[in-house]
């Protein structure tokens, strides 16, 4: 019997490798599990029967390009879209032997933080299904976190990995951008847009960066590597020099209780060696947010201009073309998509580019420089990873700017380009609390090394509760 | 009073790459449609573009013979509109920071060189095609259905502007023919408008002759030959004037000439005040050609038909000289040997109808051929023209067929040849019949070595025999 629940990836390899159980007997047990809890928590969009590969499967969030698997972005207008190509990440874990157990959940075009914006309904936090998991990742975090899957592929625009790692409890990496490619990834906003892992432990989290990060001549913006991806195996932060930035850790809307598990990470990082010291960032975190309001909606209002029902998903209406588009956008899209694309076109618009998009990529240019100076000073800075635990369903689903305030805490070292690894570092009233790693540019082995020492002294149980 | 005519020209010229601008489609003019996409040019979800490094190549040459500064850092960026042939929603293009900026290209005529100034030449993919089923003549009016050809989807394409330093349509037209010519020299593009891999619309003003203003423009398009744009942009400019003349005002607006009729009066649109919502382009970075790349293509950059007509027009003339260089028959007429102005002559005229490629040509055995144009029937000289660019071409036969084998034509000079020689007919009815010689010798010189010498030793026997 394996307890799917329990298994991390890197134990199902040893399994494999063993020759305890195979390849497709792993397959079958998570296809199980998921025929026994999906249905409650709605994580999977669709799942794959079979796919060949003889390693640890995977889920990936259904914005990742799978031939000859529906790739719908949680999106009405791409439903019953089958993509003709793998993405690269796709390609690279099949490479690396990995089955496809299906396409999870997200918020429709990554544009949320519960994936209730999903055309296909929300998903439920395993934690607590009344509440959400977070998002837009958060089927990738819900199939995780409810042993529905080892470990997924997950993406963050403005927090859309690390927020909902951090309410189901698991390790989230945002990577570098620029190391993984986004070909084939169902673009939001391109300029912010990063493919990375979604796992029960830093070093599953480690291994599968290795296998999807790394230069693709199919994504301009992707880079080499530096150095190799090192699996981390440290018990200390001797030599680290860790900031506590004031603003992202005492900023407004951080429930006590999560404030309370960081401030105990923080001084554990102390006892395992760390040096600790404060520092501030005042102009990424007041304006992190609304500079990345402005970027990711003109983005996306860009991005989405080609779903127009000539090629291919649903059509709506015939006869006179902008009729078609008018009828096949307001069928296809949701609000949110809609919304953002509004905003977007308007801050696009002759005549207010420069006062909207232009002046938010020089303000991106001042929060570059801010993250660049704390961390001459420092190897890492630590906050929360959101300012609260897992929210009920329907609490924030008619306040857009609550839902975006969501992401406060995550979005300002996205839009410096930055790395940031969310690891669980305990429980509020019952539901886990994320702890936000950020480190330079390709810093990764970094993150990973501090992650995995926080994570072994924190002795976090990442199954979920009620679960176990 | 007296008008001045202002004329600005944007040209777009499609790149002779093997594949497309983003995407490793190949191109090929003509292949069964859809049959050259891929998920980029079709823009599935996810597909990303990356540049084509040859197509920059090409407009950094072409950047070059327009006398453009090669920026160090140009930047795509998306020009955005919803219509079928544009799968995106935005065109992949170049906006305030192109490629080549700031040229100049003089344009040579009879009167000296005129500068015309090049605002940019930015690179950008070229839109699928529609094509409209049902109504007339594949037009968009009366259509029933649209059909899109995403063959050409992604077609490097490079825009050339210029300013509006161009003052009668019959420079437009030079204008234009050079830059043809150019393009097609540099190896970079075919520039062929029935194929649609040259372009252009012609901004048109005017205004009283010695203000340096810039009135009210319209725009004029679809006009698919050199000879068309002369025609219609003097159409054009006349109206503009009778306008003014009788106390109205030109509206902005765009001019559609109908392709396939260059007499129908062209459908004029109000000019939409579009808004393309330009977005620097965040899956490409910028493009920094570097220095040694722009420096060596520089290097590369052969003599440019301009400075070949300028060059050519001491020679001949400017009328010839022009026609020579855009018509690319200058390189053979510089290695055609002769009288300079009887090369470009049957060049410009009875080689140019044979439509036979110059490059296919021997310059020796065409030099042959015109040195003995007098001597040739105008019919043979024509037909060895036209077999002129045929392998192993000889002009031998020809020059052959220049002898005068008529006993009519040879007639008057024995006559001639006898009257002025009386003591020798004499001797030779007295029995010397040696000197039949001799009358031959002179009918050949008389004749220049051209007459048939059977034939002449005939007449000459019968008319000394008489």
């Amino acid at each position: 019997m394996i307890d799917t629940l329990r298994l991390t990836a890197e134990e199902a390899a040893g399994l494999i490798d063993g020759g305890e159980v195979s390849a497709a007997e792993l397959h079958a047990a998570y296809l199980e599990a998921i025929a026994e809890r999906d249905p409650e928590l709605n994580a999977y969009l669709i799942t794959v029967e079979e796919s060949g590969g003889d390693g640890v499967p995977i889920a990936f969030k259904d914005l990742i390009s799978t031939r000859g698997v529906q790739t719908t972005a949680g999106s009405k207008i791409l439903e019953g879209y089958t993509p003709v190509f793998d993405a690269t990440v796709a390609a690279r874990c099949k490479e690396a032997g990995l089955p496809l157990l299906g396409k999870t959940n997200m918020d429709e075009f990554a544009m949320g933080s519960s994936t209730e914006n999903s055309a296909y309904g929300p998903t439920r936090n395993p934690w607590d299904p009344e509440r959400v998991p977070g998002g837009s990742s958060g089927g990738s975090t819900a199939a995780v976190a409810a042993g529905l899957a080892p470990w997924a592929l997950g993406s963050d625009t403005g927090g859309s990995i690390k927020q909902p790692a951090a309410l189901c409890g698991l390790v989230g990496l945002r990577p570098t951008y620029g190391t993984v490619s986004r070909y084939g990834i169902v673009a939001f906003a391109s300029s912010l847009d990063q493919v990375g892992p979604i796992t029960k432990t830093v070093r599953d989290c480690a291994r599968l960066y290795e296998i999807v990060a790394g230069r693709d001549r199919a994504d301009s913006t992707t880079v080499d590597l530096p150095e190799p991806v090192a699996i981390p195996d440290a018990e200390d932060l001797k030599g680290l020099r860790v900031g506590v930035p004031k603003e992202l850790n005492e900023a407004e809307g951080i429930e006590p209780g999560v404030s309370e598990a960081v401030n105990r990470a923080i001084e554990l990082c102390q006892e395992l060696g760390a040096e600790v010291g404060e520092t501030s960032l005042p102009r990424s975190v007041e304006y992190g947010l609304p500079c990345y309001y402005l970027i990711a909606p003109s983005e996306a209002s860009s991005n989405l201009a080609r779903y127009d029902g000539v090629r291919y998903g649903p059509r709506v209406g015939n006869g006179d073309i902008r009729a078609m588009y008018e009828r096949t956008r307001d069928a296809g899209f949701g609000d949110e998509p809609k919304r953002r694309i509004m905003l977007g076109t308007y801050a696009l618009s002759a005549g207010y580019y420069e006062a909207y998009y232009g002046q938010a990529q020089k303000v991106r240019t001042i929060i570059r420089r801010e993250f660049a100076a704390a961390l001459e000073q420092f190897d890492l800075l630590v906050s929360p990873t959101s300012p609260t635990v897992a929210f009920p369903l329907g609490a924030k689903t008619d306040n857009p700017l609550a839902m975006y305030l969501s992401d406060v805490l995550a979005i300002p070292p996205n839009m410096a380009g930055l790395p940031g690894l969310s690891i669980p570092c305990g429980l509020s009233e019952g539901l886990p609390v994320g702890l936000q790693l950020i480190g330079q540019q390709f810093s990764e082995n970094l993150l990973f090394r501090a992650g995995h020492a926080l994570e072994r002294a924190l002795e976090f149980d990442f199954v979920p509760e009620r679960l176990r | 009073m007296s008008w001045e005519p202002v004329i600005g020209l944007e040209i777009h010229v499609h790149l002779k790459t093997r594949t497309k601008m983003f995407c490793r489609c190949e191109l090929e003019y003509g292949a069964a449609e859809n049959t050259r996409t891929c998920p980029v040019c079709l823009a599935h979800p996810g597909a990303l573009p990356v540049p084509n490094a040859r197509a920059v190549e090409m407009t950094i040459l072409l950047g070059h013979a327009l006398g453009c500064d090669i920026a160090e850092r140009a930047i795509f960026h998306r020009k955005h509109y919803f219509y079928p042939d544009l799968p995106k929603g935005y065109q992949i293009s170049q906006y305030d920071e192109p490629l080549c900026v700031n040229g100049k290209l003089p344009l040579a005529t009879a009167e000296g060189d005129v500068a015309v100034g090049i605002v940019r030449a930015h690179l950008e993919e070229d839109a699928a095609k529609n094509v409209h089923m049902g109504g007339a003549q594949g037009r968009i009016s009366g259509a029933d259905r649209t059909l899109v050809d995403f063959n050409r989807a992604g077609t490097p394409l490079v825009e050339i502007v210029t300013a509006p330093d161009i003052h009668s349509a019959e420079h437009a037209k030079r204008f234009l023919q050079m830059l043809r010519q150019t393009v097609v020299e540099l190896g970079i593009s075919d520039a062929e408008m029935e194929k649609g891999s040259l372009r252009f619309d012609v901004n048109v003003s005017v205004r009283p002759e010695g203000s340096d203003e810039l009135r009210t423009r319209t725009e004029l398009k679809n006009m698919n030959s050199f000879n068309f744009a002369a025609k219609g942009i003097e159409r054009e400019i006349q109206r503009q004037i009778a306008v003014y003349e009788s106390g109205g005002v030109v509206v902005q607006e765009t001019m559609h000439f109908d392709p396939g009729n260059e007499a129908a009066p062209p459908l004029r649109s109000k000019e939409e005040a579009q808004d393309y919502r330009y977005l620097p382009e965040p899956d490409l970075v910028p493009l920094e050609p570097a220095r040694e790349l722009v420096e060596r293509l520089r290097a590369e950059l052969p003599e440019l038909p301009g400075a070949r007509i300028r060059r050519l027009t001491e020679e001949v003339g400017f009328e010839l000289a022009e026609g020579l260089v855009t018509s690319g028959r200058d390189r053979l007429f510089e290695q055609v040997g002769g009288d300079r102005r009887e090369v470009a002559n049957v060049l410009m005229n009875q080689f140019a109808a044979t439509g036979v490629d110059p490059a296919a040509v021997s310059p020796e055995e065409l030099a042959k051929l015109i040195e003995a144009r007098d001597r040739i029937p105008r019919q043979a000289f024509t037909e060895a023209l036209a077999a002129s660019g045929d392998v192993g071409f000889s002009a031998e036969r020809y020059l052959g067929d220049g002898q005068i084998t008529e006993a009519a034509d040879l007639e008057p000079l024995i006559d001639q040849v006898l009257a002025a020689n009386p003591e020798q007919v004499e001797s030779y009815r007295a029995g010397k019949e040696g000197l039949l010689g001799f009358f031959v010798g002179q009918v050949m010189t008389e004749t220049q070595g051209r007459a048939n010498p059977k034939l002449v030793n005939e007449l000459l026997r019968e008319k000394l025999a008489s």
